[in-house]
């Protein structure tokens, strides 16, 4: 692998690595395929006869629960970088175990979530409001899937990086955080527009 | 022809700081993450597959030309469910047109346009090593060909590939057959392919330009398939999410695309309904309109290295060039509705649409005009590069001008989804982005392969491709005139209206056949140069940019020694100077 | 590249202290702005307003990951102008699908 500059030391005229770049690109791409779905949402909605409010058929306790359990893991993600900033690799691993875990807990409620909601006969087929429901709370769902792989694997196989290239190592989880954070981000809008409008 | 001026590098010198082991056969030609290697491997694919696009047209336009006769020679191949007796059913022609189209815009040019050149050219342009992101690199071109393995196996399948025409509108897309199915999820590799791609190009326009290479100082290449790559970032992810909810009407059941009540073949269709076919519209026209500017973009590009090149002259009007690039890109955005203009919106967003579109030309006109302006005074040389990308010139006005009634919603009424529309595309993508496309590779032939390719074969491709293109797509703006619809397997032959312009069916069928025999000297001379082409060194045009400074071809790592701008990428015949192009590279 | 490294997290070090104390008053903000716009959907407001306040608070909560967790209040001018790019762009998605075919103001009853 030949050594592309700025993968690890900053251009100086951008004051970026090419990796804080990329992923902020990627994150924009992401903001659109959201929007779409967002203005799927809002299309459908106001050309509806009937909506019902997300109250009626969706657990709020359990989604707050939810909510509270992905920005947890924000703030754990954002510690592990900044544990790799003040070179305390032990506290790296503590928190970025714990980010795993509780992407890990978001996806095992929202499993209870789905599976209440076909034993229940609610179907993406039965009405708008739940298609719209499961593709977008399914596409997350897989944005946090990937995202756990991602820091799994910094977390274990990946953090041998630290020791050859620390630099690389904090910059790579850094860009892996923000990643995290937009899923965050996703949610923080799609929890009220789905539940509780 | 080489500059004595440039640094000599040996053949076998690899760049610095690159780890020196040799590859086996699989990591150097197949896995590769040299991007050279990937932008070779994206042309040769994209090239396959705008010859089988091409081949789907070709069996279409006998049915144009004479409906109902059995297809010779070919059509007892094709089997009774898609032709029996060797005469083309209505969903055959169907399924052969929404493949020719999904084909050559997503598997043929956009691949080799951007994949191909891009990729090839641009990281040598700005005197970088590679691509800031090698390895997503190779994952981007790995997606694309999954893709097209996806489109091509949708032949294979019960029921055919998609035939819902190359925009899938709802609802017929969704009760289409399996096909269809298989068409979403090709499409969503080549998604996927395309915004890895889209985050590395930007990447490393922005982070891996070369010492003393500004902004301004780069080729407009470079700024075409920078501002492309915008386009492809922000727009794509749209059609992914229609694609997404479209795969869940057919396989989940929803209803994000059905209305209720939606009666097929005499009966309601059991879903829950509520659903809007307009939201397809949207969201895929959101993604195809700045889709077209990605098929025209790079072209532009190329052709404004060829003409600065062969005239001998700096390009003219280099700003305003870029500045319309950036307008265009921008605008390309808030465009889309134009092709809607027929779906029931109120007058308010119509003008809303036709106003943006009418503004959209601007900076096209002044891209073009630069392009025509840069002739002037020029020491023009006429060889095959040059004279595709002076072939583009009017052929792109006439795809220009004609787009003009269709962008205004009034003109827009009788023209809508008849032939003129078909003639109006084809002009700016077929004599405009596939002559740039084949300028481009006669253009950096030398530089890929260290040797030119024919130029007396090259003349015979360019002056037949030029008159067949215009025999073939010139009448279908008659015929859209006349009104006749686009899409109608019989080509208008079962209206009384359409009598007296049938003939105009077959002359444009005859062109696109002997267009094809046009293709041979190309497809001969590409093969045959790469063996036994005229040798040549680093700078056998005698141009100006930074791809002419590493070897013919570049090793892995391109140049020696990193390549530093000394000034901006068109000196040619500066006053004063002992030569008449002073390349950028040189101190 | 080891030494490097602790030289540069010496310097950082009592930014980061900083940072980690910002972490942590986000962090409380955030948990509160979620029990607001939970127990504001309990009063069942109509739509207009319900609207209102939810993505008002959603837009705070947002703004405060960006800012601080993705450490937008200091990042580089590139940055942003490719996020204000696409912030367009992303209204437009949003607003004109909606405008084109909705009924009343924008389409001719």
């Amino acid at each position: 692998m030949m050594d592309i500059p700025y993968t690890v030391e900053v251009r100086r005229d951008t004051g970026l690595t090419n990796g804080k770049i990329g992923i902020w690109l990627f994150l924009a791409s992401e903001v659109m395929l959201f929007g779409a779905l967002f203005a799927s949402y809002i299309l459908i909605r106001v050309g509806a006869e009937s909506w019902p409010h997300g109250y009626t058929i969706l657990n709020i306790p359990l989604a707050t629960f939810n909510t509270i359990v992905l920005i947890s893991s924000s703030v754990t993600m954002v510690m592990a970088w900044a544990s790799l900033m003040r070179n305390r690799f032990g506290a790296f691993r503590m928190y970025m175990g714990g980010t795993v875990l509780l992407g890990l807990v978001f996806l095992i409620v929202k499993y209870f979530e789905y599976s209440h909601k076909f034993h229940d006969g609610l179907f993406p087929s039965t009405n708008n409001f739940l298609a719209i429901y499961f593709t977008l709370t399914g596409l997350h769902m897989l944005h946090v899937l990937g995202g756990m792989v991602v820091n799994a694997w910094f977390w274990g196989p990946g953090a041998k990086l630290w020791k050859t290239n620390p630099v690389w190592f904090t910059n790579r989880v850094e860009n892996s955080g923000l990643f995290w954070h937009f899923v965050d981000l996703v949610w923080i809008f799609l929890f009220p527009t789905l539940y509780l409008l | 022809m080489s500059d004595p001026a440039a640094v000599a590098v040996p053949k076998a010198h690899v760049a610095h700081g690159a780890h020196h082991e040799e590859l086996g056969f699989w990591r150097k030609y197949v896995f590769s993450t040299d991007h050279k290697v990937i932008g070779i491997q994206y042309a040769i694919t994209g090239l396959l597959f705008l010859l089988f696009g091409f081949s789907l047209m070709m069996l279409m336009r006998w049915q144009l030309a004479y409906p109902g006769s059995p297809l010779p020679l070919l059509g007892a191949l094709l089997g009774d469910a898609r032709a029996p007796g060797g005469t083309m059913l209505p969903d055959f022609y169907n399924e052969l047109g929404a493949m020719h189209g999904t084909i050559m815009v997503f598997l043929g040019v956009v691949p080799l346009a951007v994949g191909g050149f891009g990729n090839f050219v641009l990281p040598l342009q700005i005197g970088a090593q590679d691509m800031a992101f090698p390895r997503l690199n190779m994952a981007s071109y790995w997606f694309f060909f999954l893709g097209g393995v996806t489109m091509l196996g949708s032949f294979l399948v019960p029921g055919g590939a998609a035939q819902s025409g190359w925009t899938s509108y709802s609802p017929l897309a969704n009760i289409a057959g399996t096909g269809q199915t298989w068409w979403l999820i090709g499409m969503i590799f080549l998604i996927t392919s395309s915004l890895l791609g889209a985050v590395n190009f930007i990447t490393t326009t922005i982070q891996l330009r070369a010492r003393g290479l500004t902004f301004y100082r780069l080729p407009f290449f470079v700024w075409a398939q920078f501002v492309t790559a915008f386009l492809l970032l922000l727009a794509f992810p749209p059609l992914e999410a229609a694609g997404i909810m479209q795969l869940m009407d057919r396989l989940a059941g929803t209803s994000f695309f059905l209305p209720s009540g939606l009666v097929v073949s005499g009966q309601v269709l059991q879903v829950a309904g509520g659903g809007n076919p307009l939201l397809w519209q949207h969201l895929f026209w959101f993604l195809a309109h700045p889709e077209v500017y990605v098929l025209i973009l790079p072209a532009m590009g190329i052709v404004a290295e060829i003409i600065a090149n062969n005239t001998r002259k700096p390009l003219w009007g280099y700003r305003p060039m870029v500045y319309s690039l950036i307008f265009l890109g921008f605008m390309s955005f808030i465009v889309w509705a134009h092709h809607m203009f027929m779906t029931g919106m109120g007058t308010a967003m119509s003008t809303f649409f036709q106003t943006t579109t009418m503004i959209i030309s601007i900076p096209s006109v002044i891209i073009l005009t630069a392009l025509i302006l840069s002739l002037w005074g020029g020491s023009i040389r006429f060889n095959t590069p040059m004279l595709f990308a002076l072939g583009f010139l009017p052929m792109f006005g006439i795809g220009g001008l004609t787009g003009l009634p269709l962008g205004l919603n009034v003109s827009d009424i009788p023209l809508h989804d008849t032939y003129y529309v078909i003639g109006h595309f084809h002009y700016v993508v077929a004599p405009g982005t596939i002559f740039a496309l084949f300028a481009g590779i006669y253009y950096w032939f030398p530089k890929a392969t260290g040797r030119m390719m024919n130029e007396t074969l090259g003349k015979i491709h360019f002056f037949g491709s030029l008159v067949c293109m215009n025999v073939i797509f010139m009448p279908m703006f008659i015929v859209g005139l006349a009104g006749v619809s686009r899409r109608l397997f019989d080509g208008g032959a079962s209206y009384d209206f359409a009598q007296p312009i049938l003939q105009w069916n077959v002359v444009s069928s005859w062109g696109a056949w002997i267009l094809a025999i046009f293709q041979i000297p190309f497809i001969f001379n590409f093969f045959w140069s790469i063996r036994k082409g005229t040798p040549v060194g680093q700078n056998p045009w005698d141009a100006t940019t930074l791809e002419w400074a590493a070897p013919s071809p570049p090793p892995h790592g391109n140049f020696a020694v990193a390549p530093e701008a000394h000034r901006g990428p068109y000196e040619y015949s500066v006053p004063g100077a002992a030569k008449d192009f002073t390349p950028q590279y040189e101190a | 590249m080891a030494s490097e490294h602790a030289s540069m997290t010496s310097d950082h070090a009592a930014d980061i202290d900083r940072h980690v104390r910002v972490y942590i008053i986000v962090f409380v903000a955030l948990m509160v702005l979620t029990i607001i716009t939970v127990a504001v959907s309990y009063l069942h407001l109509p739509v207009a307003g319900a609207v209102t306040v939810a993505l008002l608070v959603a837009t705070i909560k947002g703004a405060l990951v960006a800012g601080y967790f993705m450490h937008l209040v200091s990042e580089k001018k590139l940055i942003y102008a490719v996020l204000v790019l696409t912030v367009v762009f992303f209204v437009v998605l949003l607003a004109l699908p909606t405008f084109t075919h909705s009924n009343g103001f924008w389409i001719d009853e």
